[in-house]
């Protein structure tokens, strides 16, 4: 009989290098910054350039971070979600129509009162939009990944030709705020008071998001449902109801950044909605399906990238994001951060 | 013989028979059944469609892979023809160059979306491919230099298959013997062809593998087939076909534009003939094509009528208005999808 052969386990933690990889794409904003910083000339139209990224990018954010969650927790996709963006828009532009007493008064704290109603009106409109869509259109093809894609863009599309129906076939032009017109010149860059509020506004929200999920219960059960939700439901949460909760929130984030998009481009269409959903699905996947910190990354990569090769070449813009997808899916085909899942 | 020709792939039931004959005789003798331009544009749109809902059955049913590009495809094929018709001269030369440079370039691009979505999740697919579609669909129409922009581009067909071509004196039934009858052969039976191709494809071992992967991919890997590989060339094939309907359509019509080849309106109709027809099944595409082409030409007509039905009635024209049966296409297809998972072949083969 031969003795064993020797056994001496090492145990050997990772690598400072092995563990900061992980986290490696929390550089690349601000190396795209950077680059950006060296490729256009002038400093003064890289600083607007790059405000008005980072304010894209935060409104892709709010639009995209409802999709990624809902489909991390329960891997359902839904190519609907851009219609609560149109929907969101376009009941939040009524109402800022409607109080054109408001808007139209040269006071800040007015102005920001109408945003804020029309924001709220938005976000409670498509709310319930989304709990509808959720029990009408989704909930009956619950596993199985092809009908929800085809049941989703149906879904879509009877909600576009619905707008056209209630708000008529022309887009919408109309003005921000009185307050919110406008630039201020910092360091020889005219810089759009609105975006300014809206990347703060992101950045709040952001950091809201990522308290609530960090920090509180709720929070801890998305966060361990979306990891491994047959664990959670074992230990006695009932996590349909935590997901419908969360389409519900998914779908009012979108209407809210419609409504941000549309105070943006003062001038809302019915195709809104599908037309951001192409830069919402390539920040989602470029962030990793499930992770909201990709999300982010993600929707300022995007959001920069089309500012900056916007004002260089304007035709490859539109292939920039394309060229983004297919860079970072290179380096890491599940998205940048994508999120580990229990088998 | 007929077994043959069809792959062994019979219809399955009396009625689905009946009518897939119907369907085959109503096109082949199109010119002299349905006299007038209108019917004939109809017949020869149909046939392209019915290739082109083939090749997208091929990828949805059969693969079980969603992809919004199939109208990229197609489009490729028509701008290549075109592209060629302009550059080259009228003449056959330039239909079969620009042909076979679209399929060609569909296939590649295919293969391209195929290997970066396809290895990680095949959900990727699906939102890939929309990106790079309406990226594609912008950028055609913004290369007006190239591809015209949004007007397209009018360009000349070989003379032999113009109307002003007659190769024959005299009438047949009634139909002038000129070139738009070949040109409308050259559509039918290159559908045909391609058609019988498709169904012999799907027919075949790489056909039940594809199937297999649609029912269970993980089971399908596990018994020893590349999963990615057989998506990805699944794909390739599917985007050649669209791309040779393009062209098709391209020869057809004389002229390549944005909305007649690009627009996503197409990618929904395409969506809604594979649903309404059957998924995962070839000959779905055939009664999907059909009937909804049909219905599409008769449904505004239907529409308009009812709008002035229901005048009186408030907020009811509004849905009635001939401009929202976009609506009424997204109800149906939610509703099929629901309801009539199998289509109407489905249906055709319980009932047997």
């Amino acid at each position: 009989m031969t003795a064993a052969p020797d056994h001496a386990p090492t145990i050997t933690g990772l690598s400072t290098w092995q563990r900061m990889q992980r986290h490696l794409p929390l550089l690349l904003v601000p190396l795209l910054v950077v680059v950006g910083y060296l490729a256009i000339p002038a400093t003064s139209s890289w600083l607007t350039l790059t405000v008005s990224g980072l304010a894209m990018g935060m409104m892709i954010f709010i639009m995209a971070s409802g999709l990624t969650l809902v489909f991390g927790l329960m891997d359902v996709i839904n190519f609907g979600h851009g219609a609560f963006i149109s929907v969101g828009a376009f009941v939040g532009v009524s109402i800022l129509l409607a109080l054109g007493s408001l808007t139209g008064a040269p006071s800040l704290a007015l102005n920001i009162a109408a945003v804020l109603v029309a924001v709220a009106g938005a976000m409670a409109a498509t709310a319930v939009m989304g709990w509808i869509f959720e029990r009408v259109i989704v909930k009956p093809v619950y596993g199985a990944h092809l009908k929800q894609i085809l049941v989703t863009m149906g879904g879509l599309i009877i909600v576009e030709q619905l707008i056209l129906i209630v708000w008529g076939p022309d887009e919408i032009f109309f003005s921000r705020p009185e307050m919110l017109k406008g630039a201020i010149t910092f360091a020889g860059a005219a810089i759009e008071k609105y975006r300014l509020l809206a990347v703060g506004f992101g950045l709040v929200l952001f950091l809201a998001m990522i308290w609530v999920l960090r920090s509180t219960k709720i929070g801890l059960i998305v966060r361990a449902g979306v990891q491994n939700g047959e664990m959670v439901e074992a230990l006695g949460y009932r996590l349909r109801i935590v997901f419908v909760a969360v389409f519900i929130a998914g779908s009012a984030l979108a209407g809210l950044g419609g409504v941000m998009w549309a105070l943006y481009q003062e001038v809302i269409t019915a195709h809104m909605g599908q037309e951001m959903m192409v830069l919402v699905f390539i920040v989602v996947i470029i962030g990793g399906l499930g992770s909201v910190e990709g999300c982010f990354i993600g929707a300022l990569l995007v959001g920069l990238l089309q500012n900056y090769v916007g004002f260089i070449e304007p035709k490859v813009a539109l292939i920039s994001n394309i060229g983004l997808l297919v860079l970072i899916l290179m380096w890491r085909p599940q998205g940048m951060l994508p999120v580990v899942k229990a088998k | 013989m007929l077994t043959r020709l069809i792959s062994g792939d019979r219809p399955r039931s009396i009625v689905l028979t009946i009518i897939l004959l119907a369907i085959l005789i109503g096109l082949a003798l199109a010119p002299f059944l349905f006299p007038g331009i209108r019917s004939l544009e109809t017949a020869a749109r149909i046939c392209i469609f019915i290739v082109l809902v083939a090749s997208y059955d091929l990828m949805l049913g059969y693969g079980g892979i969603v992809s919004f590009a199939h109208t990229m495809f197609f489009g490729m094929g028509a701008y290549g023809v075109a592209l060629a018709s302009v550059h080259m001269g009228r003449g056959f030369d330039a239909l079969i160059v620009g042909t076979l440079a679209g399929a060609v370039a569909a296939a590649v691009l295919a293969l391209l979306i195929g290997l970066f979505s396809l290895r990680v999740r095949a959900i990727f697919f699906a939102m890939i491919t929309l990106a790079v579609a309406s990226a594609v669909a912008v950028l055609v129409s913004q290369l007006s230099s190239l591809t015209g922009g949004e007007d397209g581009l009018n360009y000349q067909i070989p003379r032999a298959l113009t109307p002003a071509f007659k190769f024959a004196d005299g009438r047949l039934f009634d139909v002038s013997l000129n070139g738009k009858l070949l040109n409308y052969y050259l559509v039918f039976f290159s559908a045909l062809i391609l058609f019988l191709l498709l169904l012999r494809i799907v027919n075949s071992p790489f056909g039940r593998v594809l199937q297999a992967i649609r029912e269970n991919d993980f089971r399908a890997e596990a018994i020893g087939y590349r999963v990615v590989y057989y998506r990805t060339a699944a794909t390739c094939i599917s985007a050649a076909v669209a791309a040779i309907a393009g062209s098709l359509f391209a020869i057809w019509l004389r002229y390549v534009g944005p909305d007649t080849t690009l627009s996503f309106e197409i990618m929904i109709d395409i969506l809604l003939m594979v649903v309404i027809g059957g998924m995962g099944t070839m000959y779905g595409a055939v009664i999907g094509a059909a009937v909804f082409i049909i219905a599409q030409n008769y449904l505004q007509e239907l529409m308009a009528v009812a709008a002035s039905a229901t005048a009186k009635v408030p907020v009811l024209p509004l849905f009635f208005d001939p401009d929202r049966w976009l609506l009424w296409l997204g109800v149906l297809f939610v509703l099929s999808v629901y309801f009539f998972p199998t289509g109407i072949v489905g249906r055709l083969r319980q009932g047997r």
